[in-house]
């Protein structure tokens, strides 16, 4: 089956402020029905971007920059990856994610998945 | 059998009539579009040689499916990158040794299979352009640059365009079947926009070849007659072919013999197709028995009672206006909001046209939008405000883009009387 990496963008400033118990409940419950249902591969959440270092090598030299490869309004909060049937299947489950309601999620296939 | 002339229109018949249902049940058997599309165009190339020779077989259906299979499996055994490709050589042969009586089957199969090859061209993961030219490619019959010419770009372009959504398709695996009940509605409401978008991009009054914008306009109707065949009981599927039977039986009348359009108002009624009128009609009639309305059955009848007016001063413009505020509260939109302006304008006086308007001349983020204030300026001309209706037609022409419109609109302001 082809596996596909949920990419969850978030807004820079991060989830809403309020709810916070609603709001781990809905992970925890996402969570959960990626295990029930047996698609689950792997998950990581991410640290934020104050935390994030950006490495490219120019010319046989290496430049570490702090913060994100580029300055946006969202950015990278985790991925999901999952073994589904099919792309329809895949956005479903893009569409459960919780924080899909204030950000977004990309959905991509793995290379020759 | 028969001449060789008459074979070659056989031949011709297959390709037009055959080939969407082909490629439709050959892409669910390989799972692949690209190498689905070659095999056809392989068979029927077949066929210009071997018919002539041999004879038109009985089913030329099956005859064109089984050697696209064949050529199928051909050109997969040569394709030695291709990843799965052992299983699906096993899953041909197996489908080669039947005796195909699934192939030459009741029409249950064959309807299935195009279903899902219209939902795989529609599915909302491929860009909007993509799904029309997908559609226009694999289930019309309109070549790349035809396609390319009534859309005005580049055949490269076109190229591109259709290799790169059939890539996505392969590689984010977009499945190749009809939605479940759950989201069949929706993904029926978003077939049934790509069909539209393809007929007004025909209908529309934008340049382009007349001749290839024509056939985008008889295309999206075979597709339109298709969908009721295959979704018999969805209203709103009726309702579309109504809508588009209505609409094209006007399109020969909207163009003057200089080339020039010709306003509803001002058009030859006798020029109008009585065929796609009764059609039309017909077709709305069943659709509106379903009791299910919806905006393209609303649009349809709209159509409906224009055509049916024997002229301009004998349309029902009070049930006109109606129905755009019925279409309003399904789908709110000012431009709807502007055509209920103009029928009210017509049914109840211009003053009571300009009451609708005012909210939309009120409106910041329609300062520029032109159709508002060529209208308002009907409206103000009609009520006898003079100098309101110069300055709305002066701010019509200052924001039209299209020299016959301007001059239209120029015409209409010097024919006021004189203040």
């Amino acid at each position: 089956m082809p596996q596909y990496m949920l990419l969850m963008i978030q807004p820079v400033e991060g989830p809403p402020k309020e709810n916070w118990a609603e709001q781990s409940k809905q992970w925890n419950q996402f969570h959960q029905d990626l295990v029930d249902s047996g698609v689950l591969v792997a998950n990581y959440g991410l640290a934020g971007a104050d935390a994030a270092t950006t490495v490219r090598v120019r010319e046989g030299e290496t430049q570490i920059t702090d913060g994100p490869f580029a300055e946006t309004k969202e950015l990278l909060a985790g991925v999901v990856l999952v073994d589904v049937p099919d792309l329809d299947a895949a956005l479903a489950y893009a569409a459960k994610v919780p924080s899909v309601s204030y950000g977004a999620v990309e959905v991509r296939p793995l290379w020759g998945g | 059998m028969g001449e060789p002339a008459g074979v070659t229109g056989v031949v011709e018949r297959a390709f037009r009539e055959e080939r969407a249902g082909v490629l439709a049940t050959l892409i669910r058997q390989v799972g692949d579009f690209q190498l689905a599309e070659d095999a056809v165009q392989d068979a029927f190339a077949a066929a210009v040689t071997s018919w002539p020779r041999d004879g038109v077989p009985d089913s030329t259906r099956a005859w064109i499916l089984v050697t696209a299979r064949r050529r199928a499996i051909d050109r997969l055994r040569r394709e030695r990158s291709t990843a799965d490709r052992v299983s699906r050589l096993a899953e041909l042969a197996r489908l080669d040794a039947q005796a195909h009586p699934a192939d030459r089957g009741h029409d249950g199969t064959v309807g299935d299979d195009r279903l899902r090859l219209i939902f795989t061209c529609c599915h909302p993961a491929l860009a909007p352009p993509a799904r029309v030219a997908l559609t226009l490619k694999t289930l019309g019959g309109l070549t790349t640059g035809e396609i390319a010419r009534a859309f005005l770009v580049p055949e490269a372009t076109m190229a591109q365009r259709l290799v790169r959504a059939k890539r996505k398709i392969a590689e984010a695996h977009i499945p190749y079947r009809v939605p479940p009940a759950g989201e069949l509605p929706g993904r029926l409401a978003g077939v049934l926009a790509v069909v539209y978008l393809i007929f007004n991009e025909g209908y529309g009054a934008a340049e382009g070849d007349r001749l290839v914008r024509g056939e985008l306009c008889s295309e999206a109707i075979r597709l339109g007659r298709l969908l009721v065949e295959l979704v018999p009981d969805d209203a709103e599927v009726r309702g579309l072919l109504a809508l588009m039977l209505l609409h094209d039986a006007r399109r020969e009348a909207r163009v003057d013999a200089a080339g020039a359009f010709v306003p509803l108002d001002r058009q030859d009624r006798s020029r109008w197709d009585e065929g796609r009128i009764r059609e039309g009609l017909r077709i709305l009639d069943g659709a509106m028995a379903l009791r299910r309305p919806g905006p393209y059955q609303l649009q349809a009848a709209i159509a409906a009672l224009h055509v049916r007016a024997p002229s301009p001063e004998a349309t029902d413009w009070a049930q006109i206006a109606d129905l755009y505020g019925a279409l309003g509260r399904l789908a709110p939109s000012p431009v709807i909001e502007l055509n209920r302006a103009v029928a009210v304008g017509y049914a109840d006086g211009p003053l009571a046209g300009l009451e609708v308007l005012l909210p939309l001349v009120d409106d910041p983020a329609l300062a520029r939008y032109q159709p508002l204030h060529a209208a308002r300026a009907d409206l103000l001309r009609r009520a006898g405000d003079v100098p309101g209706a110069a300055d709305a037609y002066r701010r019509a022409i200052e924001l039209s883009t299209n020299a016959v419109e301007r001059a239209e609109l120029e015409r209409r302001l010097a024919g006021l009387p004189a203040g």
